[in-house]
């Protein structure tokens, strides 16, 4: 090992890059069988608590194993309603979202860089930001003459908030340096924004798109529970009240895949877009 | 390209400080076109602010800021600053860095990538240009600040220890490098520094900055030719600024 390192020291400053990733695709390797095995072990403790009825105090005697959910799921994948409805609450969550990240950047914007704008709308944002979004449900179904626009106007309001504060801190926190280069080069207001507050702003509005999709999820279910016609948590909440726990398990299940996907979209495209920050890996 | 001249800057009893209680009072000043003026003085004596003034980002508390003969109201492209540190753009490359001032100027992109890759070049730091300002060393950042600020043709560069953060060896071959990029461009240049020697190899005149205004100028003999560095002319010179000071810290005057 010495002789091999001091051989390779020469080398050193471009020798990690090139050395590193075999060890860490191992690591990784046994990290991922570790996490399956986790996921397993559920299953396997879920099936058994199930199969023996046990009612310990928690009561699994009424609960669906795991073989029933898998066998339900089989069935709803067939069938063409399942994946209406995921395409139904997909509509719902991406145009909500969408328009709650471009309204909340903006407005995150504007409140940071304008003490005009700040003080109109800081007020109205600090006394609507408490309310749960999932509460203005009342008010959506009197607002909007249809049912989808709610559902949208709901998952709207959960994501606009957490982008929102997200986008004005990070604005907040920009060196001064960079807008005083731009501006000593004659770059304008229109300039700084787009080429020194959007980019330097994004890695801390990235954060607050994250948080945003997972409140719109849990939103955009609720909503459709209460108020929807057809979409993902309209059809878990009524394969409830049809006593069809299988199914319930089946929405569940579904709900989080889909909420996990959207999920992974945005951070990937965040560490995309951000690729620069020396702390992601800024040799790659 | 038109035959570019350096501003005159004119600094006429100036009050200067960040709200409250000025850091300078009563300076006056007159940098000439072309030349590049060192300003020394020790930390806190408001240098940094002068200069700040002169780029147009802070508005003087009393007096008049000039470049020939207009009031300074606001930041130009005309009148340049480099920054210290970390001012390059971290998501933009290298190259995108120095395209910046000529994307301002709306110079057409073909252009502009040729322009920036020149100017890359006269830094020493051609085919570096695809990296990013975190896959750089300090002086090699700095070296592409100083590419970026000529890129933009200014006529005034205002320089606020551009190698402060430097270490000793790449300072030194900054120094170098500067003299030598400066030669190419008439802009004038304010240069502030609190390293004597540094104002000596780099100035035509050095202005000695205290809170009462300038305390001396004294006129560098031979300017930025290497060779005459412990000459008896160029000692008497760096004594008379060492003098200026120092001679105020004795008696405990702030700055």
């Amino acid at each position: 090992m010495t002789a091999v390192s001091t051989v390779a020291e020469p080398l050193a400053p471009a020798r990690p890059a090139t050395a590193l990733p075999p060890v860490r695709r191992r690591v990784t390797g046994l990290r991922w069988a570790v996490r399956l095995a986790s996921l397993v072990a559920a299953l396997l403790i879920w099936q058994w608590l199930t199969v023996t009825d046990a009612t310990p105090w928690v009561r699994f005697d009424r609960l669906p194993t795991p073989v029933e959910v898998a066998a339900q799921f089989g069935r709803l994948l067939q069938d063409p309603v399942y994946y209406q409805d995921i395409a139904q609450s997909l509509v719902r969550i991406l145009t909500g979202f969408a328009l709650a990240a471009l309204a909340g950047i903006a407005a995150g914007i504007a409140v940071a860089r304008s003490w005009l704008l700040s003080d109109l709308l800081q007020p109205l944002f600090e006394v609507v930001r408490p309310i749960p979004a999932i509460a203005l449900v009342p008010v959506a179904i009197l607002l909007f003459p249809r049912n989808e626009q709610g559902i949208v106007f709901i998952t709207f309001t959960a994501a606009f908030f957490p982008i929102l504060v997200s986008t004005r801190h990070a604005v907040r926190a920009l060196p001064t340096v960079w807008e005083d280069a731009v501006r000593t080069m004659g770059g304008g207001r229109w300039r700084v924004l787009t080429s020194v507050v959007l980019p330097g702003a994004l890695p801390g509005v990235f954060g607050g798109l994250s948080v945003g999709m997972g409140v719109s999820w849990i939103c955009v279910i609720s909503a459709e529970m209460i108020s929807g016609d057809f979409g993902v948590g309209y059809r878990t909440w009524h394969a409830y009240t049809i006593v069809d726990y299988p199914a319930v398990l089946v929405g569940m299940i579904t709900i989080g895949v889909l909420g996990w996907g959207t999920a992974a979209a945005v951070e990937l495209l965040g560490r995309r877009v951000t690729r620069w920050l020396p702390a992601r890996g800024g040799a790659r | 390209m038109s035959a570019r001249t350096g501003l005159a800057l004119r600094v006429d009893g100036v009050s200067l400080g960040h709200g409250g209680e000025p850091v300078v009072r009563d300076l006056s000043l007159d940098v000439h076109p072309g030349e590049v003026l060192v300003v020394v003085g020790a930390s806190g004596c408001g240098k940094s602010t002068l200069l700040r003034s002169l780029a147009g980002l802070l508005p003087v508390c009393a007096g008049t800021l000039s470049a020939d003969g207009a009031t300074v109201t606001g930041p130009s492209p005309d009148r340049a600053l480099v920054f210290q540190d970390d001012a390059l753009l971290p998501w933009r490359t290298a190259r995108r860095n120095v395209e910046l001032p000529l994307a301002i100027r709306k110079v057409a992109r073909a252009r502009r990538r040729a322009r920036a890759e020149h100017w890359l070049a006269q830094v020493g730091l051609d085919g570096q240009g695809h990296r990013l300002p975190a896959q750089l060393s300090g002086g090699m950042r700095q070296r592409v600040q100083l590419a970026r600020t000529l890129a933009g043709e200014p006529r005034a560069i205002l320089m606020d220890e551009p190698f402060g953060a430097l270490d000793a060896q790449t300072r030194g071959a900054m120094q170098r490098l500067l003299v030598d990029v400066l030669r190419t461009t008439p802009a004038t240049v304010v240069f502030v520094t609190h390293d004597v020697d540094e104002a000596l190899f780099i100035g035509d005149r050095v202005a000695v900055l205290g809170a009462e205004g300038v305390r001396t100028l004294v006129d560098v003999p031979h300017p930025r030719d290497a060779a005459t560095r412990g000459t008896p002319l160029v000692r008497t010179a760096r004594r008379e600024i060492l003098t200026a000071l120092g001679a105020h810290d004795d008696r405990s005057v702030p700055c």
